[in-house]
């Protein structure tokens, strides 16, 4: 009944499915066949590409987690709420994949899984910060209660991130500079360039795809909860 | 006097004295201090130069780690005998009354570093009660202080109750931990140059006061 009404919603989401998955297979082909690969490093350099766009991913997330909590505090709606938790969500499945590929890479490249580089260091807080988030609901029986302390830690989180990464990178460093994000343009061949641009775009509508499917789930258990509230006809 | 001003002193008096009549909070911390302190000794067998190398991080650790205890209670307290209430009744503004619990919270902590630290100087041997290392410690703990006390009166209405202040303040204050073992490092070996630690401290300070400032009113309502 409540599907039917919402049939136009699910149109925008299968357009966004299927985009999704020709944008990844379109990504894939650029990784492994339209890049040349890398001198020095050889095939590995090749996770970059998921390793960027996943840390994009993440810090795109968290932002907007970080706008949402102050949203929800100025105005409180469980809308807005929904919205924060899912993201947050979707940024910690994110960040995780780019802690793994950033390990995966490492290995040949530096000789090691783990190191404590501001990065990586700031990384790993950021996923535990944002797990404890997620966390933090289930330990507070009022839900709007719940709701509330979700969205100061939302907000404190991520102010905490670049204070976190300052402070580690003062500590000691060891990861490359910034090839990507550099006043003077990136230092990348054209072709890496292009691609990476395709893989952040592609990774952003998956998730935007996975955000909105998280939401969905959210408003069916809702309808079935009121569904099984309300007297049997 | 400022009416705010007496609100805060109002409020602090009242901590103080539920303190001194219990005694409870202070006393764990204490003991929980320099046990670690001496438990730390005995697990990594220090001897010779690792004290210089590891002494800092195992002061501000023990520090942290008080300091959770101790600031876990504050408000716990306050929720189970039914005061926090009628603190909310009170009309005191929520930014004054985040200094007013910020200060006690801080006071509690700074008599807990009188013992500690004396009792880290007689037992790693280590040169701690210097000027600067007092500073560098009260702009450390502020820190911690400071996102203790909004976290803690989050703590205090979950059903984790003291567990989840760990959870929030550890990955939290990495800043400050990192911040004050490097300018207590730096100050007990007179190390020159290297980044503006304390400086950074109090930078620190400012930014998690102000964003706790205009958050503790959403952390402490019921």
């Amino acid at each position: 009944m409540k599907r039917i009404e919402k049939g136009e919603r699910r149109w925008v989401d299968d357009i966004l499915g299927v985009a999704t998955l020709v944008g990844m297979v379109a990504a894939l082909w650029l990784v492994f066949v339209y890049t040349p690969v890398e001198l020095v490093q050889g095939a590995v350099q090749k996770v970059f590409y998921i390793h960027l766009a996943s840390i994009w991913n993440a810090y795109l997330s968290f932002f907007l987690v970080f706008v949402a909590s102050i949203l929800y505090l100025r105005r409180p709606s469980a809308a807005t709420d929904r919205f924060a938790r899912a993201w947050a969500e979707i940024g910690v499945v994110f960040t995780t994949i780019t802690l793994i590929s950033g390990a995966i890479w490492g290995k040949p490249t530096w000789g090691t899984y783990w190191t404590w580089d501001p990065r990586l260091t700031t990384t790993l807080l950021l996923w535990l910060i944002y797990v404890v988030y997620i966390m933090l609901r289930g330990f507070v029986d009022d839900p709007e209660r719940g709701r509330r302390y979700a969205a100061i830690v939302g907000i404190i989180g991520f102010i905490d991130v670049p204070i976190v990464h300052m402070s580690v990178r003062w500590w000691r460093t060891l990861h490359p500079d910034p090839i990507v994000a550099r006043l003077e343009g990136p230092e990348l061949p054209m072709s890496m360039w292009y691609t990476v641009l395709f893989c952040i775009v592609v990774f952003t509508l998956l998730a935007v795809f996975l955000v909105r499917q998280r939401l969905q789930i959210d408003e069916l258990r809702e309808s079935l909860l009121a569904l099984r509230l309300s007297p049997r006809q | 006097m400022n009416l705010a001003v007496r609100q805060v002193l109002a409020v602090v008096h009242k901590d103080l004295m539920v303190e001194m009549r219990a005694r409870d909070l202070l006393n764990v911390m204490l003991t929980f201090a320099v046990l670690s302190l001496i438990i730390f000794n005995l697990a990594l067998d220090l001897r010779g130069p690792t004290v210089q190398e590891v002494g800092p991080g195992l002061l501000w650790l023990t520090i942290a780690f008080a300091a959770i205890l101790g600031m876990g209670r504050t408000f716990v307290r306050e929720h189970d005998r039914g005061t926090l209430a009628g603190l909310l009744l009170a009309p005191i503004d929520r930014g004054t009354l985040f200094v007013a619990k910020l200060l006690a919270n801080l006071i509690f902590l700074l008599i807990m570093e009188a013992v500690a630290l004396p009792m880290f100087a007689l037992l790693f041997n280590l040169p701690v009660l210097r000027p600067s290392v007092i500073l560098i410690t009260v702009c450390g703990t502020l820190g911690f202080a400071i996102l203790g006390t909004t976290f803690s009166a989050m703590a205090a209405h979950s059903r984790a109750r003291e567990a989840l202040l760990p959870l929030l303040l550890l990955p939290t204050t990495v800043p400050i931990l990192i911040g004050a073992v490097q300018a207590t490092s730096n100050a007990i070996n007179g190390a020159e140059g290297g980044p503006p630690w304390l400086g950074l401290l109090i930078a620190f300070d400012v930014i998690f006061f102000t964003v706790s400032y205009l958050l503790f009113a959403f952390a402490v309502e019921g």
